[in-house]
């Protein structure tokens, strides 16, 4: 028998028992920048392979919302960060070895070229909403700019916002201290599952039939490669070390078993996978459930992988004091 | 740089700080050190070994507290528990003020009260009792640096009766075997020479969790040397882990496994002939006494394999004298105590190590005057006689007879002083007594730093200053060396607390006493003192340790041979003394009583990140380690439905239900045996940290095995059963 | 530049927590949150047993995942060792350095800063050995330079088997146990 354990007490909040220092804002966060990634990859997609009219609402009106989605990101990514005020400090220097400073340049660059991009297709988009804007100074100049540029624009939007989309899953692959996270699948998984995720708002938000055809095609398709993706992960970890046999241990027995193949592998994405396939042949009454399921299957997604991220770790000690009798000394 | 230069930049750098903290709104905290340090000599008073350090302050606050290199007590470094001494001083439950116990609309309770009201009080009852039942009537209890000054006062006053809790509840037995076998007590510091020594046995002494500083730093010193390391304990101790030879005893025989060490030696001529011949009176007595014992009898006893009591004795043997048997300290186990140290002590004369290298060295202190006053008058009666005439040989107040003699109309004591000793987590099965005894008496002053349960009994409750903050006695332990250390104090007394020094003088003025304590402050005391001996406060303030030359040799010799305080002048084997009081003259083994179907035997000990019950509540220790666990074999956790992280109860045979506390499922204890630290378990109810917290030892105690030899009470024929919490 | 390292024996440490202590106060650690820690490790059945201490920390890794995660260069080696020290001025609190650590050897500050051992370099600087080893009451800790062939530390790993924490990570951690 071995029996280990802290003899000293200890229980740093967000990281004893196990980590605990990334709860809901960052899996918002990394959802909400894979869904702007596959947003403007999808965008730019429609625009370069000249599917304007098959598929107007991607190639016009989709661009709009990466900036807005992009948005909601940064601010759970703020609103996780212990010491607000010091948010500057990741724009004082680039550190080569750090995806997260990556992260945050990719982040300044996207924002620019996601602007100009909507700005591109806004006139066909939302019309009303140009003509608001064009009263105030510079806009038409700059709309007439970037209409011009549309399809450089969209070229340059191809590799940045795939960048940031495999930046997400990079993000946590690059933590080797945590098992679980500890696999280069992490960073096309999140990919293909961002671009799902905006095929599938683009199903919902499309009013044309056929585009919502296409875009149900297409999700079928990112559907089956994340599932691909996924069992590729769990092999991984099957063929991985002590700590990463534990972290799968989590997965395929206790709680996590069901949220994992349950929720996210079965509800979230084998379930709207069998709707789509369904809906090809004729179009089933509730169409928009499928792509509901995908976009939590997406949010799953990332929180699982948080959360299991955190749990995985190379050591357990047992903490062998009662936790709350620290809190007297507050 | 120019001088108007110099005074500009700080003024920039100040700009930028401000302009720095209101974008940032913190700036990081500046490096430990960077700031006024300011240092002050103490003596740690968190435990009884007096270690010597330094309390650092920066910039006024308190920093830490680090050992004095100087100092063989401490070899430079606190332990633990005197490493967080900070705690005591700002332990925000401190007592603030003198309490006095009213009654108000039939409901006692505290009232706090000034000093004057207090002192004045004391002093009137005390007046009282002198001439109701006669001077001699007043007693003290005590446990600490300053029980000295009230036993100065009680003397002077005419009372003279005084016990302490490290007599009957802790060193007694191991005190009254060797005065009985070599003349003289072991003494604190345990005059071990560990360090130098090649073979150690531990006989329970679970060093490494009891953490007296320089025994575990010399224990430490032998087990990188590679000193053969035996200990013998029924439980995994730290220092078992550290052992050549772990010898897990059945719990109460350990006198039958000393015996068969004495005749593994005798009878395979192992043991010291020259040391024998010259110094010991009775060893063929010994020799007889010990032909029935040999290995195979003790394995039926002890549990302990033959060959391995007889591959430990080997050892012992083969490196004395530089071989030792530690003769622990925490004795009162089952009640045959000082025949278990008396064996300790006659298997160390058999391996010749008195005053030897690798034995027991001869502690030498300094010779320092007393500072010119009165010295109170002899006792006029012979109190020990009216209190605890049944122990005729103890050569102490037993602290649980005292109590006793504080009870009935015709009670000995009317009026008692209890200094810095927690009695009831103290002393085992003491509360009722304790209940008695307070409503009987006529005055009962407690003098402690905390609530804590003691306290709850006083009449006056008298709140000293923590050891930080106060002048005490030098101190002048007999150690290798002898040395002079000062406590100063570090800083200001918080809230109204005083110096012991001062209470008693105040009330020696009272009482019109005061020329004995002819001084206005206690440095005069000091310096005049360390003025006799060459040094002086001053000095002493900038080194706080001063070592002085040895008259003696460190260890004797052919041509400085050892001479014994016993009647015959020899190490006595065999006790005339004791076969005279009708006691056993040579020790004998009485098998221990078994715990019974369903129970177990509780074993106890000390935790390393606490000294008793006085630091649980202390936030730096309490943040290391806030509650105790029940250690609990697999097997009887099983049987109990517990696990790890569980909280459990214990149970008495006399129904008596512990505390909550959390269980330790662990391999370190045997099935038969359970474990916990003693010192929590608080019901003082002050005590905002520690109160309800973790389980009481003491609580369990039912079943107390009064030695009769030394009147101390035996704590571990405890039986306990478990009740899920 | 120098390569410091902690060298404990794991042969004398009695899990006493001394260290732990004595870091909380010289460093001013916040209330709750500590630099080091003690673990004990019980191997057999009874009366088979053995039991090892280890005193615990960051392990001022040579391949620091800490400060190769740090966005913002709050996490860095200091003067060039591999001493990694965290800049409370450049840190944003994002907490990836915590993700990297195998050790979970960091925490947060009330203030929102990441903080943990710093080795004592402020008393490394003055050539004094760090708070935990200059208290051990069993002097089982030894800290010095292993580039200095002569340094008690490189002496000791010449001489004594030792292990080290977790070294399947790829971390090169410094501090070691003698075993
Ligand atoms: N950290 C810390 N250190 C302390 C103190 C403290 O409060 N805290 N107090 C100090 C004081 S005043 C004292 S007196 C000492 C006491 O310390 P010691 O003198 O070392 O105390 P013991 O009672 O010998 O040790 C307790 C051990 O005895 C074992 N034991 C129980 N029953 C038996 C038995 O029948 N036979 C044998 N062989 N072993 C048995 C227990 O399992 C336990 O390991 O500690 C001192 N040191
Ligand atoms: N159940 C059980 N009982 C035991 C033991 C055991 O292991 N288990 N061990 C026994 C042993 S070995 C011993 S030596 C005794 C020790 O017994 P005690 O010396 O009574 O030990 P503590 O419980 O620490 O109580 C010390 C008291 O002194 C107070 N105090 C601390 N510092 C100061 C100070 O500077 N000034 C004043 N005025 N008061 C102060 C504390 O607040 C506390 O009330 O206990 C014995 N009793
Ligand atoms: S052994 Fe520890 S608690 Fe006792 S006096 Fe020394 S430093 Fe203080
Ligand atoms: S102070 Fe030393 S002996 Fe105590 S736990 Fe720390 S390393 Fe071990
Ligand atoms: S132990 Fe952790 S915090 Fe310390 S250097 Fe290594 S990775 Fe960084
Ligand atoms: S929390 Fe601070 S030190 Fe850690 S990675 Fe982020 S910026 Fe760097
Ligand atoms: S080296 Fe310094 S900071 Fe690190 S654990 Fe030791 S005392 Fe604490
Ligand atoms: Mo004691």
């Amino acid at each position: 028998m071995i029996e280990e354990l802290l003899t000293t007490a200890r229980y740093h909040p967000k990281v004893d028992p196990s980590l605990g220092i990334w709860s809901w804002e960052i899996p918002v966060y990394l959802f909400f920048g894979g869904l702007t990634a596959g947003m403007m990859l999808l965008a730019a997609w429609a625009l370069l392979t000249r599917k304007e009219g098959q598929a107007p609402f991607a190639a016009h009106r989709l661009a709009l919302w990466a900036p807005i989605m992009l948005s909601i990101g940064m601010t759970t990514l703020f609103l996780d960060l212990e010491h607000k005020l010091y948010v500057w400090r990741f724009y004082t220097s680039l550190q080569p070895t750090s995806p997260m400073s990556w992260g945050a340049w990719i982040l300044v660059v996207i924002y620019p070229i996601s602007i100009l991009q909507l700005l591109s297709t806004l006139r066909q988009g939302y019309p009303k909403l140009a003509g608001y804007l064009t009263p105030l100074p510079l806009v038409p100049a700059i709309l007439d700019f970037s209409e011009r540029h549309r399809l450089s624009i969209a070229g340059w939007t191809i590799p940045f916002a795939a960048a940031l989309g495999i930046y997400t899953g990079i993000l946590l692959s690059g933590f080797s201290a945590r098992p679980f996270w500890n696999s280069a699948i992490l960073g096309p998984l999140f990919l293909v599952s961002g671009l799902s995720a905006a095929a599938a708002i683009t199903v919902l938000a499309a009013r044309d039939h056929r585009e919502r055809r296409l875009f149900g095609d297409i999700d079928i398709g990112l559907l089956s490669l994340e599932l691909l993706l996924i069992l590729l992960l769990v092999l991984g970890l099957a063929n991985g070390a002590q700590p990463q046999l534990e972290a799968l241990d989590r997965i395929l027995h206790g709680e996590y078993a069901e949220l994992f193949w349950g929720w996210l592998v079965g509800i979230g994405i084998l379930l709207p996978l069998i709707l789509e396939i369904m809906g090809r042949r004729r179009e089933i009454p509730l169409h928009f459930i499928a792509p509901l399921l995908v976009l939590a299957g997406g949010l799953l997604l990332r929180w699982l992988t948080v959360e299991l991220g955190q749990l995985s770790s190379w050591n357990d000690y047992p903490l062998p004091f009662d936790p709350t009798l620290l809190q007297k000394l507050q | 740089m120019k001088r108007r230069d110099f005074i500009k930049l700080p003024g920039l750098a100040a700009l930028g700080v401000a302009g720095g903290g209101l974008l940032s709104g913190c700036q990081s905290r500046p490096l430990p050190g960077s700031g006024e340090v300011t240092v002050t000599p103490t003596v740690c008073e968190i435990c009884f070994w007096k270690c010597a350090g330094w309390v650092h302050a920066e910039n006024g606050e308190p920093w830490k507290i680090t050992g004095n290199a100087e100092d063989l007590h401490s070899g430079g470094r606190l332990c633990t528990r005197g490493s967080g001494g900070l705690g005591a001083y700002a332990d925000r439950d401190r007592l603030r003020q003198p309490m006095l116990r009213v009654e108000e609309k039939g409901r006692q309770r505290f009232k706090p009260v000034s000093w004057e009201e207090a002192l004045s009080f004391i002093a009137e009852r005390m007046e009282q009792i002198g001439e109701r039942h006669g001077r001699d009537r007043l007693a003290l209890l005590s446990h600490g640096s300053g029980g000295g000054q009230f036993k100065r006062l009680l003397n002077a006053f005419g009372s003279h009766i005084f016990a302490q809790p490290s007599y009957a509840q802790c060193r007694g037995p191991r005190q009254v075997a060797f005065a009985l076998t070599y003349g003289e007590d072991v003494g604190s510091p345990d005059r071990t020479d560990m360090a130098n020594a090649r073979c150690i046995a531990l006989i329970g002494s679970h060093i490494g969790e009891n953490l007296h500083n320089g025994q575990v730093q010399t224990l430490s010193e032998a087990i990188a040397r590679d000193a053969t390391l035996i200990t013998v304990d029924p439980r995994f101790s730290v220092a078992a882990g550290k052992s050549r030879y772990w010898l897990p005893i059945g719990p109460g025989t350990d006198i039958a496994l000393l015996l068969a060490w004495m005749h593994v030696l005798i009878n395979e001529d192992l043991y010291d002939h020259r040391f024998v011949e010259q110094h010991t009176l009775g060893f063929e007595q010994l020799r007889e006494h010990v032909q029935s014992f040999n290995p195979e009898w003790a394995w039926l006893e002890t549990g302990l394999e033959p060959e391995r009591i007889r591959a430990t004795a080997h050892e012992l043997g083969r490196h004395a004298p530089a071989s030792l048997v530690h003769p622990g300290r925490h004795t009162t186990w089952y009640g045959d105590d000082t025949q278990r140290e008396r064996a300790i002590a006659i298997v160390n004369a058999l391996l010749g190590n008195w005053g030897q290298q690798g034995g027991f060295y001869r502690p030498e202190k300094v010779e320092l005057p007393a500072y010119p006053a009165p010295k109170p008058a002899k006792p006029a009666s012979d109190w020990k006689a009216a209190i605890q005439a049944d122990h005729p040989l103890a050569p102490k107040g037993i602290s649980h007879k005292v109590i006793e003699a504080c009870i009935g109309d015709q009670a000995q004591v009317k009026g008692l002083f209890v200094y810095a000793t927690n009695l009831p987590m103290t002393i085992p099965g003491i509360a009722d007594k304790l209940n008695r005894a307070a409503d009987d008496l006529e005055l009962m002053v407690v003098v402690d730093t905390l609530p804590m349960e003691v306290t709850g009994y006083a009449d006056v409750i008298l709140p000293e200053c923590s050891y930080l903050e106060r002048h005490d006695d030098l101190r002048n332990s007999p150690e290798r060396e002898p040395s002079l250390a000062l406590r100063q104090p570090a800083f200001e007394p918080l809230h109204q607390s005083k110096p012991a020094w001062w209470m008693a003088k105040q009330l020696a003025e009272r009482l019109g006493l005061g020329e004995y304590f002819p001084w206005q402050d206690y440095t005069e005391v000091l310096d005049w003192q360390l003025q006799q001996v060459g040094s002086s406060l001053e000095e002493m303030e900038r080194i706080g340790v001063k070592t002085f030359p040895r008259k003696t040799g460190l260890y004797f010799s052919a041509d400085d041979p050892p001479s014994f305080r016993t009647a015959s002048g020899k190490v006595e084997l065999y006790s005339q003394l004791l076969a005279d009081y009708g006691y056993d003259p040579l020790p004998r083994y009485t098998p221990p009583q078994q715990p019974g179907e369903g129970y177990y035997r509780m074993l106890y000990g000390r935790a390393p990140a606490h000294t008793f019950g006085r630091t649980t509540n202390n936030p730096v220790l309490f943040e290391l380690m806030p509650e105790n666990h029940l250690w609990l074999h697999p097997i009887t956790a099983a049987d109990h439905g517990l696990k790890s992280g569980d909280y459990a109860r214990m149970k008495n045979r006399v129904g008596v239900r512990g505390n909550p506390i959390r269980v330790r499922v662990t391999e370190r204890v045997s099935p038969r045996d359970l474990f916990l630290a003693h010192g929590f378990g608080h019901k003082a109810g002050g005590l905002r940290l520690t109160d309800g917290v973790g389980g009481d030892d003491g609580e369990m105690m039912d079943n107390i095995k009064i030695d009769p030899i030394t009147g101390s009470t035996g704590m571990r024929a405890t039986f306990v059963t478990l009740e899920k919490a | 530049m120098s390569h410091y390292a902690m060298v404990i024996d794991t042969r004398l440490c009695i899990g006493c927590g001394d260290c732990v202590v004595a870091c909380k106060s010289e460093n001013r650690t916040p209330t709750g949150l500590n630099r080091d820690w003690v673990v004990e490790q019980t191997r057999g059945r009874y009366p088979d047993l053995t039991t090892e201490f280890r005193s615990e920390r960051c392990n001022h890794c040579s391949h620091a995942t800490c400060v190769l995660c740090c966005p913002t260069g709050a996490s860095h080696h200091w003067q060039g060792s591999n001493i990694v020290l965290v800049d409370a001025d450049r840190c944003t609190g994002c907490k990836a350095c915590i993700a990297a650590c195998p050790y979970d050897a960091r925490y947060i500050t009330p203030e929102g800063y990441i903080d943990k051992c710093t080795f004592c370099h402020h008393r490394v600087a003055k050539g004094l050995d760090p708070a935990c080893v200059a208290t051990c009451p069993t002097h089982c800790m030894h800290f010095g330079d292993l580039d200095q062939a002569s340094s008690r530390v490189a002496e000791l790993l010449g001489k004594r088997d030792y292990k080290t924490l977790l070294s399947g990570t790829g971390n090169r951690p410094n501090v070691y146990y003698l075993t």
